[in-house]
This record gives structure tokens, sequence and C-alpha cells, in this order.
């Protein structure tokens, strides 16, 4: 039976990792995931849990024994943010290569110098190509909601791949909320115990991590790639199906206001809540503008985009994350290149917004909205990166 | 095998994982060798000290003695220098 | 391999010691490119290399793993897990991983082969280079002559940790080896074992040396043969009437630099070390010098 209790949005991972039955979490603390691994200690403290927690000595050896630990068949479950998501990066990648279907909550927080605790998506987006399905959460409730479906996607014996979890540091990991929450058979029957498709068998030797030299390396890379196509359509499936238990659909993104919208802001993660009352408040008083928050960031859904655009005059897509030197930021620039085909495009203007957890208020949202109409109305984008809510 | 013959990643278990245990046996390495070490059967009293340290797994125990596999033996010659009774030697190969 | 190379006789070695169902975690190295260069692997033990620098924490996570399946009744068997590293990978780079696998107590075998050098890359120098040798990042020049530092205790190190059952080893004492690595198996928790292995490149001797090497690291006192059970040392192989060590850095290439006459007292140095390295061991194992 489904249940509404309170909990933060880092309280909310660790109840559903807690709820997903997981064998192995291996972890390491680093503000703001804390609460996730303190909560969940208190799981393995009180017997709640089957769960062998591994307090690792730092977030390179938390990804190395995740990696170990999801070999062997289990089901694996870890957290990190910032600059321990930095430390991991090596093993980010041999964990896509290697096929662990690990899930990890990364609770987005700005990269040092200077070091700085709270929210932006330069951690995450420093490791976008690292193989991993990507999804980011608006608040408590998604966050919960997308760890379970995170081990679905990620056990399933046509993917096999790990995913992230991103839910914005302190703005949804720490804030209380009321969060729906299913009953632990609900979760096990949604998400029975994991398969493995291959293991560490000693009935069955195989050898994992070999050397794979120029004759075989891009092969067995071009199978990540081709495996990441049928991931959108996974994400979906196990979205749609989550919304039969819960009531709560998830698809690739989510928008607002787009059946009748001119311009529309673009975002990930706790931002779209802003942007969608700051955009009901101006379709109220007539301006016809909407929100598209992208839920499924890697693999990037291409089409869910170039579909949700059309008709468009003017789009502004923010990124909370650090650019230097680079065209733009990194949801901007997928998003461009997604709609370089097409003949029919809006403006694009890309805002740079929130760094080390500066809040972006409605009043911003408003001023965005209304230079994204301008920009409809001239025809043409005039700077197209700007920075909102820093002193020059 | 050439390299249009190698399979593609379709055919290819997922990630980079071996399936088939042992299989650099496949993999010969014996014409590496410069010098084939050769064995004197009346010497040999079968101690298997060549057999623990031969790093090639090159020395079979064939009891009461032992016979050498030169399908993978490198030559480097261990086994001919600890051979506790110099039943072991290193000739030229192709000498 | 190279021909004539130690590593593959430190492997073949410890497998024999083995008492059922092993997983093998193979640090980056030597060991791990040449025994699975795809799509061949030499081994018919479930093995994983993930990394350089975390093989300790693979295992870690492994059995972990192992006891949660366990718990579940998903696992009937009880599975041994032995993580083999180089010396860089377990002296330098991995040092912090397996700190934390031991102090965290996992019950798993980590065997150092040690080459005392980044063999894998081209011979450069490690924590566990001895002093005096020559590598490509410590070359012997006209001024420097080798490595000016001197090797890592590993064993107090990892000894430290207050782990059960901590070793050396050397491959030419093949019995005294194989019988640690069966010790350590069936120690419950974690267990160290660092076996010297000496290199035909990077320590440039004949390809059939590797084995007189190892034994000359032995009696010389150079490398000796205790282990640490319980905090208690204890000399497994008494060297009476050591040769000078002139005699082991003799044949290998990577000192020869020392017996030139512009080097001669680091002999003399390297000496010393070894007499005062003896006599620190001994003492810890209540043993007469």
């Amino acid at each position: 039976m489904a249940k509404v209790i309170g909990l933060t949005g880092d309280h909310a991972i660790a109840y559903a990792a807690k709820q997903c039955d997981v064998d192995v979490v291996a972890a390491y603390p680093i503000t703001p995931q804390t609460i996730i691994v303190e909560r969940f200690s208190d799981y393995v403290a009180n017997g709640e849990v089957k769960t062998e927690y591994v307090c690792v000595e730092s977030e390179h050896s938390a990804m190395s024994a995740c990696v170990g630990a999801s070999t062997t068949g289990a089901r694996v479950f870890t957290a990190t943010s910032s600059q321990g998501l930095a430390l991991m990066h090596e093993i980010l990648y041999i964990a896509s290569s290697l096929r662990c279907p690990i899930v990890m909550a990364v609770v987005n927080r700005a990269l040092s110098a200077p070091i700085n605790i709270h929210c932006d998506h330069s951690d995450m987006m420093g490791s976008r190509d690292c193989g991993w399905i990507q999804l980011y959460s608006e608040n408590a409730q998604e966050a919960y909601d997308l760890t379970i479906q995170a081990f679905k996607i990620a056990e399933d014996p046509e993917i096999l791949l790990p995913v992230t979890v991103n839910l914005d540091g302190f703005i949804i990991s720490h804030c209380m909320e009321g969060v729906n929450v299913i009953s632990d058979e609900e979760v096990r029957k949604f998400l029975p115990p994991r398969k493995a498709v291959y293991k560490l068998d000693p009935a069955n030797p195989i050898t994992i991590g070999a050397l794979c030299f120029t004759d075989y390396y891009f092969e067995i890379k071009f199978q990540q790639e081709d495996v990441m196509k049928k991931v959108p359509a996974k994400v979906k499936e196990v979205g749609e199906e989550f919304g039969k238990i819960t009531g709560r659909s998830y698809g690739l993104i989510e928008t607002f206001g787009l059946e009748d919208a001119e311009v529309a802001v673009m975002c990930l993660g706790s931002t779209a809540g802003t942007a969608r009352v700051v955009a009901d408040k101006l379709r109220k008083s007539g301006k016809p503008v909407g929100v598209i928050k992208v839920r499924l960031y890697r693999p990037f859904p291409t089409q869910e985009i170039v579909e949700a655009v059309k008709g468009l005059k003017a789009l502004t897509v923010l990124d909370r994350v650090a650019t230097s030197g680079a065209p733009s930021g990194p949801l901007c620039s997928d998003v461009k290149t997604a709609l370089y085909a097409e003949t029919e495009k809006p403006l694009i203007t890309n805002v740079i917004y929130g760094l080390g957890g500066r809040d972006i208020s409605p009043e911003n949202l408003e001023d965005i909205f209304n230079d994204a109409l301008r920009t409809a109305d001239v025809g043409r984008v005039d700077r197209p990166i700007k920075y909102v809510g820093v002193r020059e | 095998m050439s390299e249009a013959e190698k399979p593609g990643s379709k055919s290819l278990p997922i990630g980079g994982i071996l399936v088939k245990p042992g299989s650099s046996i496949e993999y010969k390495t014996g014409d590496w060798r410069a010098f084939r070490p050769t064995l004197d059967e009346k010497k040999c009293t079968g101690c298997l000290i060549c057999w623990i340290y031969c790093p090639d797994s090159a020395i079979i125990r064939k009891p009461p003695i032992v016979a050498i596999n030169y399908e993978f033996c490198k030559g480097c010659g261990i086994c001919a220098n600890e051979c506790p009774v110099k039943a072991i030697t290193m000739v030229e190969e192709g000498a | 391999m190279c021909s004539g190379c130690a590593a593959p006789i430190i492997v073949r070695q410890a497998l024999k010691s083995i008492r059922g169902p092993t997983v093998v975690v193979n640090a980056t190295g030597c060991l791990e490119v040449a025994t699975t260069i795809y799509p061949y692997t030499s081994w018919r033990v479930p093995w994983i290399h993930v990394a350089f620098e975390n093989a300790a924490a693979v295992a870690s996570g492994i059995e972990a793993a192992f006891k949660a399946l366990t718990k579940r009744g998903c696992l009937k068997e009880k599975i041994d897990i032995i993580a083999f590293g180089g010396d860089g990978g377990t002296f330098d780079i991995g040092i912090q991983a397996l700190s934390g696998a031991l102090e965290r107590g996992h019950d798993f075998v980590y065997i150092c082969y040690d080459n005392e050098a980044y063999m894998n890359t081209g011979i450069q120098r490690s924590g566990s280079t001895p002093h005096g040798a020559a590598t490509t990042t410590s070359p012997a020049g006209t001024v420097i002559p080798g490595k000016p530092e001197w090797k890592k205790d590993i064993v107090g190190i990892a000894a430290a940790h207050g782990i059960e059952f901590v070793a050396t080893a050397s491959p030419a004492y093949w019995s005294d080896y194989i019988a640690k690595v069966r010790r350590a198996i069936e120690v419950d928790g974690p267990a160290f074992i660092h076996v010297i292995q000496p290199c035909i490149l990077g320590w440039r001797f004949n390809s059939n040396e590797a084995i007189k090497i190892a034994r000359l690291a032995v009696q010389t006192r150079f490398f000796p043969i205790y282990h640490v059970e319980k905090g208690q040392y204890k000399l497994d192989i008494k060297i009476p009437k050591p040769l000078p060590v002139e005699e082991y850095l003799k044949p290998q290439g990577r000192f020869r630099h020392l017996f030139t006459p512009e080097f001669k007292g680091e002999i003399e140095k390297i000496q010393a070390w070894v007499d005062a390295n003896w006599a620190r061991i001994c003492q810890l194992a209540g043993e007469k010098i």
C-alpha cells in the first residue's frame, strides 16, 4: 500500500535502495550525499536489510568495490557527489564497459576550486560521456521513483549498464517533502532479484577485464554504442510500468504548456519546478510559454526533443555548469546538435546559472522567459550565452 | 586470422569478457625458443624441481620422470639451470 | 610473459596451494597484460582485472558480495579470493586501496609480486626499487648512481594493520612459499604475501637465472624470508653464513654501475642496509643475528 512519509531527497534515495533489497553498498561519505549513507547505515545497524555495506576509504575504492561486487551477480548501489564523482572518474568508464548494472545516486554539487558544497551539475557533466545512463530528478519524489526504476533499467539483460540518479545538492537532498512510497512487496514485485547474465563463477570461469588491442577494442566499445540505442525505449517502458503501480508515469522528458507555447525553457533537475510555476503564471497573463524538463540525459533523447520543440520560435536552454571555453553549456550543445539537421528549429539561447548553489529565483526565470519572448519577436539571438545571477 | 575474418561487435560476448577458460593454450609460444631443453631420461630422477620452476607450464609430469612440452617451452633454460642432476641441457635450435 | 620471467612461476606455485573454488583479482601490470590478450586468456579460474590501483578494493567488493549472496542462500560454497598486484600497484598507486581493505578485514589473500620497478611500462622506479638500482627514471648517471632512496618496508606497513598473517617469500624456496599461500588462504580475514620476483628485462640477467637470483636474494640476506602471525615475527629461513651482497648484485645489469670505481662506496652502503635490516627482523623475531 502506498503511503506518504516526510523524507529529504537523500533519505528518499536511501529508503528506495533499502526497498530494492541491494546486496552490496560500497560508499564513501561526501556532503551533500552523506544522509544517504547515514540512513543506509541505520538500516544495516538495525538489521532492516541483508546488505553488506562496505565503508571504503575513498570514492575510487567505492566504485572499484562496486564493480567487483557487481561482477558476482549481486545488486549494487552507491552514492556520491562532486569531488567524489571526480575521483571515481576512471572507474566509471570501467563499470559501464564491463557492463556492471550498478545504480549510483549523484547528489549534484559544484567542483572545486574554490571549494563549495552546493548545487550545480558540473560534477556529473564532467563524466557525461562515461557510458552510464543518466537520469535527473526534480524533487524527492522523483529521486525515490527513479532509484527504483534505475535498478530495473540497469539490470535488464538487454541493457546491463550502470545508471546514475541525479538530484540537486541541498535543494533536493536536504529538503523534506511528503514522499509517496510504495510497499516493500510492491517494489519486490516490480523489481525481482537480479539475474546475472555472466558472473564470477567457479563453475564457469570467465575472464573479465582482458587486454584488448587495436584488433578488438573498437568492436567492444561499439557494443556500448549499440546498447545505448536500446535504452530510451527501456526507460520509457519501465517508467510506464512504474506508473501502473503508482499512478506516476515517467517518460524521457516532461513538458509543460508546449501545446501552444511559442517559447520554452529547457532544464535539468529542481529548476524545472520553479520554471513551471513561473510559466504557469505567465501563461495566465497570456504569454505563450512552456517548459521542457529533460529526465534522461544520457543517452540523449534526441527524437523526443526534436518533437517537443516543433513549433517553438525560441528556446532557452539552462545549464547549471561552468563552461569555460566551450561554445555553450553541455545541455545546450546537445540540443543544438540534436536540432542541427532540422529545417525548422527555434532560436536558441543558452543561460548559465546557479553555479555553486546560487539560487535561481522566480524573478530570474521570468526575465529569462521574457528575454525568450523578445528573441522570438525580433527573430534573432542577441547573445548566444548569457550568465544569470552573477555579479560582473 | 585476417582483420576482416575476425568477429564483429555483434558476435562478441559483451563487456570484453572471455568465456573460454584457458584459451591461451591455442597460442603456442614454442617458436620463441632459441635454445631447446633436452632431457636425459636416464639421468632424470623425477624430482619435479624443473616442474615447479618452469614459468610456462611446459614441463609435464610423466611418472616416474618428466617430459617437455615444446609447443609452449620458450627455452628460458631455468629447468636446465635448476636441475640438481643436470639431466637437462640446452641445445641451440636448428643446430 | 617474457621467456624466463619469474611472475608466472609465482602464480603457478600459488595456485598449487588453493583449497577450493577461487577467484583471482589482478591489478594492471605485466601479469594481467600478458595472460589475457584478447581473445585469449590463460586463466582457468574466474578472473577479473579492473584497474591499476584498486585490486584490493575490487577484492573487497567481491568478498562483500559473496557474503551477501551466501546470506541469501544464493551461494552455497565458500569461494576464496586471491589478488595479485605488482610492486607499483601495491607499494605506490595501490597502497591506499590495500590499506583500506586490510583495515576493513575482508577475507582475501593479497600477493604482491615484486619486481622492484614499473616493468610493464618500461622499467621506471617505484617505491620498491632498491637503492642503487638503475631504472629508466632513476638511471645511473655520472653523478647519481641509480635510485638514491631505499626500499619501502611493505611488510611492516601491512603488518601494522594488525592482520593475522603477513609473509615474505621467494619462488626459489617454493615449499615455504606454497605453505604460506595456503596458510594465508586459511586465515579468516586478510593476509598479505610479499614475493620477490626477479625480472629478466628490468634487472638484466640471463633468461635462465630468475630462480638463481631469487635464491641469492635470500642467501645474501637481501630479501629475508619471514612471516608475521598475529603480530609475532618469525624468521623462516635462517641464513647463518650469508654471502656478501655483491654476489646478488653482480649478475644483475641494473647494478652494474656500482662496480665502477667512482661508485664503489655504494655497495658498502647496500651491505650496511642489508645488515641493519636483517638485524631489525632478527630482533623482531627474537633471533640472534
